[in-house]
């Protein structure tokens, strides 16, 4: 029917038209507060872009990452900014000089160029373009999954997920040795918070290891479940929640390094049994595959939770005054 | 079309037009706490109306049940962030909007 | 039938972007982060319409997700970013 490419075609063509614009007045806004949460708005426009692109994978992980995490972990970063959240004239309002004209023109034409380069590029592409999809259709059976994306991720590919897992680690030790002790919230400062918190945290783990199961035939997977459990850790330290005994830091080193060491590890193992880096026997893929999407899902969670927490974990009493 | 069809397109219809509500006190109210009531409607109503006349168009209970626990958590998440965003604005003496 | 789920959800659409405006105007950071709350729940239900349009079941995970983290970001700007003075931004 005519009307229903109509529609589609108008969804479609709104949505794109009104993610650009939201980028436009997000970088624009003299307001940080302003800029934030746009942003967040961002984030969902470009979840139902990923949907209409059918990316779900994609579209799962922009959900937990874009419209949980960055706009926890950018609030968070603008309360930091100020003395004391009090006074924000001075901090939020960014430096809006205008540039030299020169200056403006020569960016306006490189601008044009890359446009055009872009274009040209994109045009002239292939329309009916299969790419790797039917090797990778054909290799699926022995992959030890069923849905393509994870099979490219952990097994056909698994090389550049250890790598993400190192950058990860990379990321995370290089927030620690900026030397900001972190600052823990009050517990509790509202019951409804503290039944909230304590409500939505089993929800959210139980979804997590959902995701991650079903990962294995369906849109999931390891990162997507791990953003969840990142956003169980942000919300029990927005809670106040606070570790109590001596053994949890050791805990929390161990679980942050238990992703790429796990990965390292069927690496030299594969290499050893198989000759070659990564290289499953086709008879365990699927639980090998497993192994290693359980231990990077708890490895993901622990080190984004760390990411917001901003400093290496520490108990009550070093805190300091 | 059949029955079903008319009555889940009628629930979904007017679970559409809480949202537009919702939205449009959203733009429309005079401070804070006028605002945050007209969201939760669209968060209620709306969202539960859209549910009920999608799950009218189902064939399994389990997926059913998915859209049904997804209606509860929204009400459950809107519910108590909205009593925090309240509160949080009463503490900061947020005014109050006097005709 | 599918007709009627894309029309909805680009009146949805439309709602999202009148509600735009609030986060451009909001004097208050309260009232922006009331206005992506209502995008969140509007995202929802867009996404469940879609899934229905076009059969995929693996959809209703996303709207899931957004049900359950739109929290987390209402309670990190309850717990931390809410300046205690509210300076008034009305403008573009």
């Amino acid at each position: 029917m005519e009307t229903i490419n109509l529609l589609i075609w108008s969804f479609d063509a709104l949505l794109g038209l009104c993610l650009l614009w939201l980028a436009w007045r997000t970088l624009s806004a003299p307001d940080l507060y302003k800029a934030v949460v746009l942003f967040v708005a961002f984030g969902l426009l470009m979840t139902l872009a990923w949907v209409r692109l059918d990316a779900p994978d994609v579209a799962l992980a922009e959900a937990a990452i874009g419209a949980g995490l960055t706009g926890a972990l950018l609030l968070s970063a603008l309360a930091r900014l100020d003395p004391a959240v009090d006074d924000q004239s001075i901090v939020t309002q960014k430096d809006n000089r205008p540039k030299s004209e020169s200056v403006q023109w020569a960016a306006f034409m490189s601008l044009i160029l890359v446009a055009i380069g872009l274009g040209y590029s994109v045009l002239s592409l292939p329309l009916k373009f299969k790419g790797l999809s039917p090797e990778v259709t054909e290799q699926l059976v022995n992959s030890g999954v069923e849905n393509p994306v994870t099979a490219v991720l952990l097994n056909f590919r698994g090389y550049d997920t250890l790598l993400e897992m190192a950058v990860l680690l990379i990321a995370l030790l290089g927030v620690w040795s900026t030397g900001n002790k972190p600052k823990y919230d009050k517990p509790f400062s509202s019951p409804v918070l503290d039944f909230l918190s304590r409500l939505l945290t089993p929800i959210l783990i139980l979804v997590a290891a959902y995701l991650l199961w079903v990962g294995a035939h369906a849109p999931g997977g390891a990162f997507q479940a791990g953003s969840i459990l990142g956003a169980v850790g942000v919300l029990l330290l927005l809670s106040g929640w606070r570790l109590q005994k001596d053994s949890s830091l050791l805990l929390i080193r161990l679980i942050l390094l238990a992703g790429p060491f796990a990965f390292v590890a069927m690496a030299v193992i594969t290499m050893m049994i198989e000759g070659q880096l990564l290289q499953y026997p086709p008879a365990h893929a699927g639980l090998l595959i497993l192994v290693l999407e359980t231990t990077a899902t708890l490895s993901i969670g622990a080190t984004l939770a760390a990411l917001f927490l901003g400093g290496p974990p520490h108990l009550k009493n070093e805190e300091s005054p | 079309m059949t029955i079903t069809d008319y009555l889940s397109l009628t629930l979904m219809i007017t679970g559409a037009i809480f949202f537009l509500a919702g939205t449009l006190g959203l733009l429309r109210f005079p401070d804070v706490y006028t605002r945050l009531h007209a969201l939760t409607k669209a968060d209620n109503l709306g969202l539960g109306l859209i549910i009920t006349g999608l799950i009218l168009q189902l064939e399994s209970w389990t997926v059913a049940g998915k859209l049904i626990l997804i209606w509860l958590l929204v009400l459950l998440a809107g519910g108590c962030v909205a009593h925090l965003i309240a509160r949080g604005a009463l503490q900061r003496n947020v005014r109050l909007w006097k005709r | 039938m599918q007709y009627f789920y894309i029309a909805l959800a680009l009146f949805l659409l439309l709602n999202l972007l009148a509600g735009m405006w609030r986060i451009l105007r909001g004097p208050s950071v309260t009232d922006r982060m009331l206005a992506a709350q209502l995008f969140s729940t509007t995202s929802v239900a867009i996404i469940l319409l879609l899934a229905q349009a076009t059969g995929k079941q693996h959809l209703y995970d996303i709207a899931l997700i957004f049900a359950l983290l739109t929290a987390v970001t209402a309670i990190a700007f309850v717990q931390r970013a809410w300046p205690s003075r509210e300076i008034k931004h009305d403008d573009h």
